[in-house]
């Protein structure tokens, strides 16, 4: 089957994955571990659904009037001493990075997670241009070092198995062979990086919320690695997406308290800071607010509130695809229900299929903290994909076909006469054949004895009502 | 690459981002307000606190004096053995590294201990307020091996809600919410205590 199709695509980027059965089962227990973690957390407080509903309303007022609220973060943040710059697309927050680590000569970075310089593509970027760049988070390093991209969003190395990161650790750190202890693992990388965290000449993080009204920032961390990176040099550069914004301090009450009970169900991340303005006269901040297509994503009524991502990673931990099907089959920066959502909006074409990566459960709506209505965004995606023509073939005969039945009652009745009478003598052989993907692990249904029209014409026709036909 | 990074013309996307927005109006409702009386209320904040605490990693001790807190740490092996202790808290603990004489974060680098006021706990996530502007270097409470943090036990807040508006207006600075030990489950969601910060915490809580 050729990759042009648009269905094709997850499907085939996540063979490799589930057909690796016991790998893919080990994954969908790690996340479902980290699910009921969060359960726990949002049922321990009485007022975690008023904490969703106010978050969401405070989301989408400030997507609402997110000029105002931009520009009386940046005459703040000024205020407090930062330099604030704004980028319209990736390849301009990559180059007001560049120039400033060329305007101070600096050459080795040190960065905290940050999703925004991923969908950016900073660090391929940087490195082109001769600047070391090294990711301190823990999990983002073991990608790093592997030169493999994060597979989830909070939990960047989940699909790695610890033998594995002992493999790359050994190949990398010189810890022993075989060393698969993650206590040892991570003192190895503590000891690894500390070095860098003293070597670095900048520092550089993401942004978990920026506050319009005292023009600060907030980075929450569990490792500290954020904040080591930042203390020891001169210069912080924190990347930003203008749809990180909140309009009041008093708001991270809202925000603090659901993002990592969503994330990891953690009651809070170890670390949570503030910065307001520079650490002292001798020090710079640089705040850079990145558009990258979030305006376009605001211009649109149906698909708005993915603005509200607080990018906590509780929709991919809920959700049954992306559980079994590993991040890296999504293709794209953010996998998961909320990726599925972004993606099609930076390039339809690309992306098509992440929408039908999807059952529909509605898992990912019931766990979101800003109420992003998920699974009715990745509906409405389908029809927007349906109306440009970009459905793949099969599913747009069938969709045609079974319209066009549903049309003509006498052929509707016909048809499934054939089929419950097919279904009771056609040998399995000719049922499940190549052609029939959906029964490649399914069974079909037991054929009804008649039809629900016939059932309804025994048992009910006396107690209709006169003016049903 | 390099020549069109210095041609940028900053001001030009900042006004392209901002028509981008204002061409497209978008109706709201007005900002919410919480509702004080709809959030969690705990009977026993301190008791709260410290259980929050223990399930994140940290270990907290009720003390009445700083002498107590002195005995206490004493008694832990890797503070008695420690060289180089940092402290905001003299009244217990004597620094060992001078801190208004290190001029270069970098020098505190093999911190073994550090010892800070905290302004004010919250007991639904057992974390500490911080204050910046009471470090003379910020990166004393990530660098170093250990951390005690010495907070009244009559300054515990409920909730989150509570501790922002008990912060007030923040002045220009640094200010963390510093809540268990620096930790990771990065590795196969095998939680590690000590990623890059502190491998402990210590919390004592003072009348």
């Amino acid at each position: 089957m050729s990759t042009a199709l648009p269905i094709v695509d997850h499907p085939q980027a996540a063979k490799e994955f589930v057909t690796n059965v016991p790998r893919s089962h080990w994954h969908d227990d790690s996340l479902w571990f980290v699910r009921t973690k969060r359960d726990r957390q949002a049922q321990s407080l009485p007022e975690w659904e008023y904490l969703r509903e106010s978050a969401s309303a405070i989301k989408r007022h400030t997507i609402a009037n997110l000029p105002d609220y931009l520009q009386e973060f940046e005459a703040n943040a000024t205020r407090m001493g930062a330099v604030v710059h704004w980028a319209a697309d990736a390849d301009e927050h990559n180059e007001i990075v560049l120039e400033l680590l060329q305007k101070n000569h600096t050459q080795r970075i040190i960065k905290s997670k940050s999703m925004l310089t991923e969908e950016c593509g900073l660090n391929e970027f940087l490195i082109e241009n001769g600047i070391d760049v090294v990711d301190t988070d823990l999990g983002e390093r073991i990608v790093q070092l592997r030169g493999e991209t994060p597979s989830h969003i909070v939990l960047p190395a989940i699909h790695i198995k610890k033998e594995e990161v002992g493999e790359t650790f050994h190949r990398h750190l010189g810890t022993r062979k075989g060393e698969a202890d993650p206590q040892v693992l991570t003192e190895a990388a503590r000891g690894h990086l500390r070095g860098k965290f003293l070597e670095g000449e900048v520092g550089i993080t993401g942004v978990n919320f920026g506050i319009a009204e005292t023009g600060g920032i907030v980075v929450c961390t569990n490792e500290g690695n954020a904040d080591l990176g930042v203390s020891l040099p001169r210069i912080h550069i924190a990347c930003m997406g203008i749809e990180k914004l909140i309009p009041r301090f008093e708001n991270l009450g809202v925000f603090t308290r659901l993002l990592a009970r969503s994330a990891t169900g953690q009651p809070i991340t170890s670390y949570t800071s503030h910065f307001h303005g520079p650490r002292d006269e001798n020090s710079e901040l640089h705040i850079v607010l990145v558009d990258n297509g979030r305006s376009r994503i605001r211009d649109s009524d149906t698909f708005r509130d993915a603005l509200n991502c607080i990018r906590c990673g509780a929709c991919m931990n809920t959700c049954p695809v992306y559980r079994r099907s590993g991040g890296h089959s999504y293709q794209a920066t953010v996998p998961g229900p909320i990726g599925s959502v972004l993606g099609p909006t930076k390039d339809m074409k690309a992306h098509k299929s992440l929408p039908y990566a999807c059952s529909l459960c509605g898992s990912c709506t019931d766990v979101c903290p800003v109420k992003i209505p998920l699974h009715h965004q990745l509906l409405a995606w389908r029809g927007v994909l349906v109306g440009k023509r970009l459905l793949a073939w099969n599913k747009r005969i069938g969709m045609k076909a079974a319209s066009w039945l549903f049309r003509h009652p006498r052929l509707f009745f016909a048809a499934g006469y054939m089929a419950r009478t097919a279904l009771r003598y056609l040998p399995h052989s000719l049922t499940h054949n190549r052609l029939n993907e959906w029964a490649i692990d399914r069974e079909l249904p037991e054929p009804p004895k008649q039809s629900f029209r016939a059932w309804y014409a025994k048992n009910r026709s006396e107690k209709q009502p006169e003016e049903s036909r | 690459m390099i020549a069109e990074a210095f041609d940028r013309q900053p001001q030009r996307s900042k006004q392209l981002i901002l028509d981008r927005l204002r061409g497209r109006a978008v109706k709201s409702k007005g900002l919410p307000e919480i509702d004080r009386s709809r959030l969690v209320r705990f009977d026993d904040p301190l008791a709260q606190f410290r259980e929050t605490l223990g399930f994140v990693g940290g270990e907290s001790h009720l003390v009445d004096s700083p002498e107590q807190v002195r005995e206490i740490l004493m008694g832990i092996e890797v503070f008695a053995n420690a060289e180089r202790i940092a402290s905001t808290y003299p009244e217990a603990i004597e620094p060992t590294v001078q801190l208004d004489r290190t001029g270069d974060p970098h020098l505190l680098s093999s911190l073994d201990w550090t010892v800070v006021r905290g302004e004010f706990a919250i007991a639904e996530n057992g974390a500490i307020w911080i204050d910046g502007g009471t470090l003379p270097h910020r990166v004393m409470i990530f660098i170093a091996q250990y951390l005690a943090i010495v907070v009244s036990r009559s300054q515990i807040v409920d909730h989150m809600h509570d501790a922002y508006a008990r912060i007030g207006t923040p002045e220009p600075g640094f200010g963390v919410f510093v809540s268990g030990p620096s930790k990771t489950a990065d590795i196969e969601q095998s939680l590690v205590l000590g990623a890059h910060g502190c491998r402990k915490l210590q919390v004592f809580l003072t009348p």
